[in-house]
Formats: C-alpha cells, structure tokens, sequence
C-alpha cells in the first residue's frame, strides 16, 4: 500500500518530460534539427551584410576579408551552413502547402503544384542573383 | 505463427504506489485481434482490474486511444499481428495527467474546445426563423470544412504533440482544427469570435509545427494543416487592422 494514499483524493499522475524528450521519435528530432538550422540562415544573413559592410571599408581589407572567407576552417564551417540552408529550404517548402490553399476559379491546387511553384520561384530568383552579378 | 504474445501494460494504482509500473500478460494472438481485443482479454480472464476506456470497437467513438510501443495510436483499429514479436508495450496516452492504469484526464481539453465556441455561431439579426427553412450550402462549401468535421476527439494528436505536454496552456490540434471547422462553414459567422481565442500566444502561435499531429489522426483531419492555415488568416486580419483601423470587423 502507499502510505501517501489518502482514500477518496485520487491522486493523477503526472510525467516528468525527460530533457531528451525529441530523442523519442524520429519526427520530433528532425524537428529540433529544422528549428536549429535556423540558426543557420541567421548567420548567412549576417554574413552578407558585413560582406556589404566589409567592402565599403576599402580595397585591402576587403581582400583580407577575402582570404579570411577561403581560410579552410571557414570554408568547412561554410560548407556546413550552407547543408543546413538547403536542409532549411526543403522542410520549409515542403510544410509551406499545408499553410495555403490556393484556388483558380473552383479548382484548388494540388500541394505538389504549389511546391513545384516554390522550387520554381527560388531557382528563378537564384538564376536573377547570377544573372546580375554576370551583368557586372 | 507464436500462440501467443505478451502485453506490457503501464499500470498506475495510486493507493499501492506512487509511481506507475509494467506488468505483462500473455495473450492469444488471434488473426484479426486488435490491441483492445487482447485487454479485453486480459481484464475477462486474467485481472479485472485493468482500467482503461473504449467504447464503439470500431474507430468511430474516439475513446480507446493509448500509446503502443510509443506511438499514440486507437487500439480498436491496431492489428496484434503487425507488432510482433512483442512484447508490445501499451500505455495511457501521453501528454494527460494519469486516473489509473490507461485512463487519462481529458478535462483539459473538454475546457479548450468550450473556449472555442465549437458550433455554428449567427449574428442575433440574421439569424434565421425555423419556419424559413434551412441555411443552404453548395457541395464546394462544405468540402471546405468536411475535413475538420471528421475528428472524433480521440486524443491522438495532443498525444504527439510535444507542444503540448511543454506547454499545458496551448490549446492544441484537435481544439484548434474544431474551431476551424466552423470558421470555414459558410453558415456560420463567429470567426472573429473565435480568433480572441485562437490568435492568443497560447492559441496557434504556441504551434512550432512538428506536424505530427497530422500524422497520427486516424480520421485524416490534418490538424497541423488547420493551424497553419489559420495562422495565415489571423496574420493577413492583424495586417487589416493596422492598415485599416477604421474597418468594422
């Protein structure tokens, strides 16, 4: 018997969540990992914009710049972000569906078509990005 | 094929021990048994002092709903068969305080669907006299909302939920997928109503999107879906009214 028992006060039970609780289930990891590479498009972010502020600080410390960005260490530690940018993009695009629902007159578009339009829109905007730094 | 297979209940008897604990039984394993087919067993013929709810043994009523083997799962529509060889380890829903054994307290969320105002809300003036008949609606509109209007309050998306266990005071999949069911129906005019409740930092916006409540429905509901749809719609109106402070809701 539980000597804590006390007759006609039912006691509920309540579990204590385990601090590994996204260990548990594959889906509940992949989701941690999806919210940490977030992490990863903040630093890219950041990075171009002190590569914007790097250049108005004249020719040879933009060239340090350079060298510091083909530095091997950073070049792996770039190569890591970006995996975790494309990891980002495709979870994000593959849930963005699931939050429209568009319509042409009656006809609701498929999910795959809606995803197709977003790898579309980003090869295109990628495409323009290269096309205006060829133009230069 | 074995005779038999072993269950491995979580038990929880709060006058014997503070804590829950496994015990196992050994079942005939029957083509075509389910996980509810061998507790009903156990409590006909080797403990009737088994606790757990079902009701309809067909996947309609929403109350046999358990973690097997870790996944939230309705036990009247789980096949003993595909979890072989066991033990298949059975345990209350996961996310609600435990009564006894496999009954958990959804008290819970029965407070958060009332929060929702989960029935066809009419503005007084517009509402209609019986005698003028019904509110008519087009085949598209209800297809609009049928989806939503499949959940049987079976517990299996707040079960997957980790949001919900690390938040208590998120409303949840299945509230939130009820409380879009009625903004979509075409009869229905209490969506800002509802939005009090559901644009609130413990509504949709406690939502990180695991999905995996969408997973898990055995009536393919897709609440996941509902919340993000929903957060499109209640972003687009905080939009509205910033820009447009004068409009009337």
């Amino acid at each position: 018997m539980n000597p804590d028992y006390k007759l006609y006060h039912p006691k509920w039970y309540r579990r204590r969540i385990p601090i590994f609780w996204w260990l548990q289930r594959l889906a509940y990891t992949k989701f941690i990992f999806r919210e940490l590479t977030s992490l990863g498009v903040l630093y890219a972010a950041i990075l171009i914009l002190v590569q914007v502020w790097a250049l108005s600080q004249g020719e040879a410390f933009y060239e340090r710049w350079l060298a510091w960005l083909s530095w091997r260490p950073v070049l792996a530690l770039h190569a890591l972000v970006f995996l975790a940018l494309i990891f980002h993009l495709v979870t994000w695009f593959s849930l963005a569906p699931k939050a429209m629902v568009v319509r042409l007159g009656s006809w609701r578009v498929p999910d795959r078509v809606l995803l197709l339009a977003h790898y579309l829109a980003w090869l295109g905007a990628t495409a323009l990005v290269f096309w205006g730094l060829k133009g230069r | 094929m074995a005779e038999t297979v072993t269950l491995k209940i979580r038990r929880y008897h709060p006058e014997k021990a503070s804590e829950p604990y496994w015990q196992s039984y050994e079942v005939p394993l029957r083509r075509e048994w389910m996980i509810l087919d061998g507790l009903n067993y156990i409590k006909d013929h080797l403990d009737g002092t088994l606790s757990y709810r079902w009701a309809c043994r067909m996947g309609v009523c929403g109350s046999c709903g358990m973690m097997v083997d870790g996944e939230p799962v309705l036990t009247c529509a789980t096949y003993l068969e595909k979890l072989l060889p066991g033990p298949i380890r059975v345990e209350p829903l996961r996310g609600f305080p435990v009564i006894r054994d496999l009954v958990g307290d959804l008290d819970d969320f029965i407070g958060k669907l009332n929060k929702v105002k989960p029935w066809i809300i009419r503005r007084e003036e517009e509402e209609k006299d019986p005698a003028e008949g019904e509110y008519l609606q087009t085949p598209q509109q209800l297809e609009e909302f049928k989806r939503y209007s499949m959940c049987i309050n079976c517990m299996l998306c707040y079960a997957a939920c980790p949001i919900y266990e690390l938040e208590p005071h998120f409303l949840g999949p299945a509230a939130i997928a009820l409380a879009q069911r009625y903004n979509m129906d075409s009869r229905d005019q209490g969506a800002i109503e509802r939005m009090k409740e559901l644009s609130q930092d413990e509504g949709i916006w406690a939502c990180t999107f695991v999905g995996e409540c969408s997973e898990v429905c055995p009536k393919d509901v897709d609440p996941a879906g509902a919340i993000q749809r929903y957060k499109l719609t209640a972003a687009l109106e905080w939009y509205k009214s910033l820009l447009l402070p004068w409009r009337k809701q």
